[in-house]
């Protein structure tokens, strides 16, 4: 199979002498770093250890969903489970997945600056997520909670004695983590552009980037102070949501949504930011409709606060407003559309490879295309209300958030491994890798649309038994998506040492990024660029060709 | 030297913006109107309006946080991206608002 | 004329106009200008996120003002008009003050600077300090939500506001108004105790001379959040206090 791996000759090529990974050493020049890149590597290892933690908690799922009787954890605990699992997955892993990694790490090269605009805000952001990600473990530890990722009155604030409190202050300090990631992407990209970097000449994963940070900075701390009242009500008896003291449990929801269906945008635009990026690369050829695909991310992130109530059919709220958002949610769906209709165009008559990142990025357009359409049935007023709180919904969120966004996450940490580390990794495993993965992921999800459909409630530790040889293929296929995780953490950690030297562009792509050296300097440019070339310019690419590439030491 | 001050120069900003220095004659005269408007809607919440107590009540908050904004907080003297930063922050607040409403509202209306 | 030269250029040397480089001007901004812009549009981009915070505290107030309006109108008649009026006219002044002292840094002028935020201070714990006087009034009267709340108050009417005779459950209700009062004074309170914090760690560093040197930014881009917290009053006054005071 043909490749477009570059890589120079192994005898010889030695990683550069000095990059941002060897100026200094020491745990506090990594503890107390500012630089962007270190970040983006503290970040890269939480992340990981935190997607392992929900993970084990899927297995633990997966495992008890193997009977139709709740015989390997009691229903609470059960409960408890699946809650750590959405939470840690949602707020732990998703959210800063790829802004917070390859986000932190290319921005700041792909518009040209030399780090972002606030270095010490950036690393406030890594202390907080810290500091969440250790009062979340105590609220694990402490006997979790149980009120699932969404925090549901009247359940969480008057019928529970589990640690509400604690999930929702360790969520509220990550949200501010998270919004202080996009405030500083903002103005990043807004005011430290390189000479000649104008907004469309930048590449579509800093688009991608604007639009979710846009969604960070408006709507996190709408779910902030949610969190607040749900706190105050279940310390000193505010009744914002009581029934009783005259509040509307509906209103808790109202909030919760307002943001938590923008963070879901939040979510998946990085991770189409990084497939705008690989389709590009291993099809040769530029993005097809690069405006288009632009501003239907800005288009996603604006139409996005205008659809929450459609999370919330079922739960009381009005008939005429539900119809108001239903027909929004129709309208939500168009750009996202747009841009699998163009990356489509973008393979059409391209000169495709199918190198590892490229693997995912199929997986990503057929599985995201799936989720999203299963999207547009559950927007439907009618079939919601059949369809609601059943699996077709766990389904439906786990083809575009897992078929989708973590895909797109592996995708992009596989595309900007050889310049974070300077190493490649073995592709013969890391192909097997992606394939077990898409194989497994099928296995594990679909049957879910059918558990759904035919009625199958989720949260549930119990079902009715003839649900039972569908759940057994779920639990099956979890087995291998868990090897299939599994297996880049091994890889990757293996290419550290024992990698081939990547060099500056193995991938022979466009971009800033790949016009320096792999791992970059600390100040990632040795002097400032002017950029004169659009964005996927792969003409542009061989007329450099014959130039060094700078590289120190 | 031209391309030295393009290089300095923000592509995202064709011009530098001028740092305008507020003379504080203006914010003595703004913030004397400030305290005018408080002794005002102070006063009128005493005068029975009906409903448009509130109405009255918000428009005069309303032109007191845009006073604030645009002198206090230099938004008149400052760039176009500044005003726009503004502007989606109240768009999305008023989103909030009105999209949460159009359940509350509709919430009586006939059996459907 | 090669610009990746020119660049590299003009990249290495220092710029030729004099003071491009102060000591304040960190390394991955280009100029002063650059790195005032940015950090301005940060804070700003900070206000954002404080305006949905209080946003959704706002869009409660609304819909629980619809449901209980004489709930509503009876609870904040047991407010202080005057607690509330005067403070509203000291957050008033200390924007005032505050602007000064912004005034004061881009003039160069360190001493007015220090006395306007040291006046700010002042303003901004006096503000406080009614509010607390407030809050303990709320106390006594036990008309805290959740830790010592009683409708008794309500079911009689009180001498300046006879009408405030409310029926059993309608009483009850005004608990969900003193639940916003404390959640959305006390979230302003809060803010206003970090901007006073601030300020005072601004008007030590302001005593050196750190921002009368052409370093104005962290002055103007405190100011931002002094006023923000400010308009946040200007709203919370008529929507708490002034819930017609005619009835």
């Amino acid at each position: 199979m043909s490749t477009i791996v570059t890589l120079p000759d192994q005898s010889t090529a030695t990683l550069p002498r000095v990059s941002y990974l060897n100026k200094e050493y020491g745990l506090k020049s990594w503890l107390l770093t500012g630089d962007h890149k270190r970040i983006a590597m503290l970040y890269l290892i939480s992340i990981t250890f935190f997607f392992f933690i929900g993970g084990a908690m899927a297995g633990l799922i997966r495992m008890e969903l193997l009977t139709p009787v709740s015989d390997l954890l009691a229903a609470d605990t059960y409960n408890k489970v699946f809650s750590a699992h959405g939470i840690i997955m949602v707020f732990f892993f998703l959210v800063p997945s790829v802004p917070a990694t390859v986000g932190n790490f290319c921005i700041p090269i792909m518009v040209g600056a030399k780090d972002l605009a606030f270095p010490k805000i950036n690393l406030l952001s890594w202390y907080l997520y810290i500091a969440a990600g250790i009062l979340m473990i105590c609220c694990l530890a402490f006997g979790g909670v149980d009120t699932g990722w969404t925090f549901t009155t009247p359940l969480s604030t008057h019928y529970l004695n589990t640690h509400v409190i604690t999930a929702g202050l360790a969520v509220f300090i990550a949200g501010f983590s998270s919004i202080f990631t996009g405030l500083n992407f903002i103005v990043t990209i807004h005011r430290m552009r390189a000479p000649g970097m104008t907004w469309f000449r930048l590449p579509l994963f800093v688009w991608s980037h604007y639009a979710a940070s846009i969604l960070m900075v408006l709507g996190t701390p709408v779910l902030a102070i949610t969190l607040v009242l749900i706190v105050l009500e279940r310390l000193i008896g505010i009744g914002v949501f009581d029934p009783a003291k005259g509040g509307d449990p509906l209103l808790f929801q109202h909030l919760f949504w307002f943001y938590s269906h923008p963070a879901v945008y939040i979510m998946i635009l990085p991770g189409m930011g990084v497939i705008s990026e690989v389709i590009s690369t291993f099809s040769r050829k530029r993005v097809f409709g690069y405006t288009a695909v632009a501003f239907s991310s800005v288009a996603i992130a604006v139409f996005g606060f205008f659809v929450w109530a459609h999370h919330m059919f079922i739960m009381g709220i009005s008939n005429y407003s539900a119809l108001v958002f239903s027909l929004l949610t129709m309208l939500v769906a168009v750009p996202s559309a747009i841009k699998v209709f163009n990356w489509s165009a973008t393979l059409y008559k391209g000169s495709i490879t199918f190198e590892t990142p490229m693997l995912y990025a199929f997986g990503f357009l057929g599985l995201f295309t799936i989720g999203g359409l299963t999207g547009v049935f559950l927007g439907t007023l009618g079939m919601d209300i059949h369809l609601t709180e059943t699996y077709f919904i766990v389904a439906h969120f786990h083809f575009v958030m897992v078929g989708g966004m973590l895909m797109a996450y592996l995708a992009g940490v596989h595309f900007w491994w050889p310049k974070m580390t300077g190493r490649m990794y073995p592709e013969g495993v890391s192909k097997l890798a992606a394939v077990i993965t898409f194989v497994g992921f099928i296995l594990t999800f679909f049957p879910q649309f059918i558990l759904g459909y035919l009625g199958m409630p989720r949260r549930y530790a119990a079902y009715p038994p003839e649900f039972q040889v569908l759940n057994v293929f779920s639990s099956a296929g979890a087995s291998v998506l868990g090897v299939g995780y599994l297996l880049p953490l091994l890889y990757l950690t293996w290419s550290l040492k024992y990698g081939k030297i990547a060099g500056p562009n193995p991938w022979q792509a466009t971009g800033l990024e790949w016009q320096i050296q792999s791992p970059p300097l600390t100040e990632n440019f040795a002097e400032t660029p002017i950029v004169t070339h659009e964005a996927y310019d792969y003409e542009w690419l061989e007329s450099t060709k014959g130039s060094e590439v700078p590289t120190v030491g | 030297m031209d391309i030295q001050h393009e290089l300095h120069s923000h592509p995202s900003e064709p011009t530098h913006h001028e740092e305008h220095i507020v003379s504080p004659k203006v914010y003595l005269v703004i913030g004397a109107a400030l305290l005018v408007l408080t002794a005002t809607t102070t006063g009128v919440s005493y005068i029975d309006l009906g409903s448009f107590n509130a109405v009255v009540a918000l428009a005069i908050a309303c032109t007191k946080m845009t006073l604030v904004v645009l002198f206090f907080m230099h938004v008149k003297y400052s760039s176009k991206l500044t005003m726009m930063t503004v502007a989606s922050g109240f768009f999305t607040f008023i989103v909030l608002i009105m999209m949460t409403m159009t359940d509350y509202i509709s919430r009586a209306w006939g059996r459907w | 004329m090669d610009s990746q030269t020119l660049a590299a250029q003009t990249a290495e040397t220092p710029h030729g106009h004099e003071g491009e480089h102060p000591p304040f001007l960190r390394h991955h901004f280009e100029s002063v200008p650059q790195q005032r812009e940015a950090a301005t549009f940060g804070m700003w981009l900070f206000l954002l996120t404080e305006i949905m915070f209080f946003g959704g505290l706002f869009c409660a107030y609304l819909i629980y003002r619809n449901w209980y309006y004489p709930a509503f109108v009876a609870g904040s008649h047991t407010l202080h008009i005057w607690a509330g009026t005067t403070n509203t006219t000291v957050l008033i002044i200390s924007s005032f003050t505050m602007a000064m002292g912004v005034h004061a840094a881009e003039t160069r002028m360190r001493k007015s600077l220090v006395t306007w935020c040291i006046l700010t201070i002042i303003l901004g714990c006096a503000f406080l300090g009614i509010k607390a006087y407030e809050w303990h009034d709320e106390w006594v009267e036990q008309h805290v939500p959740g830790l010592n709340f009683s409708p008794e108050s309500f079911l009689h009417g009180s001498e300046a506001y006879p009408d405030d005779k409310l029926p059993l459950d309608m009483a009850e209700k005004t608990q969900v108004y003193y639940s916003l009062y404390f959640a959305m004074t006390g979230m302003h309170a809060l803010h206003m105790i970090i901007g006073v914090s601030l300020l005072t760690l601004l008007v030590i560093r302001a005593y050196g001379g750190a921002y009368t040197t052409g370093h104005v930014n962290p002055v103007e881009n405190f100011g931002l959040y002094w006023h923000f917290v400010d308009i946040v009053w200007i709203f919370l006054f008529p929507l708490l206090y002034l819930i017609s005071r005619h009835q």
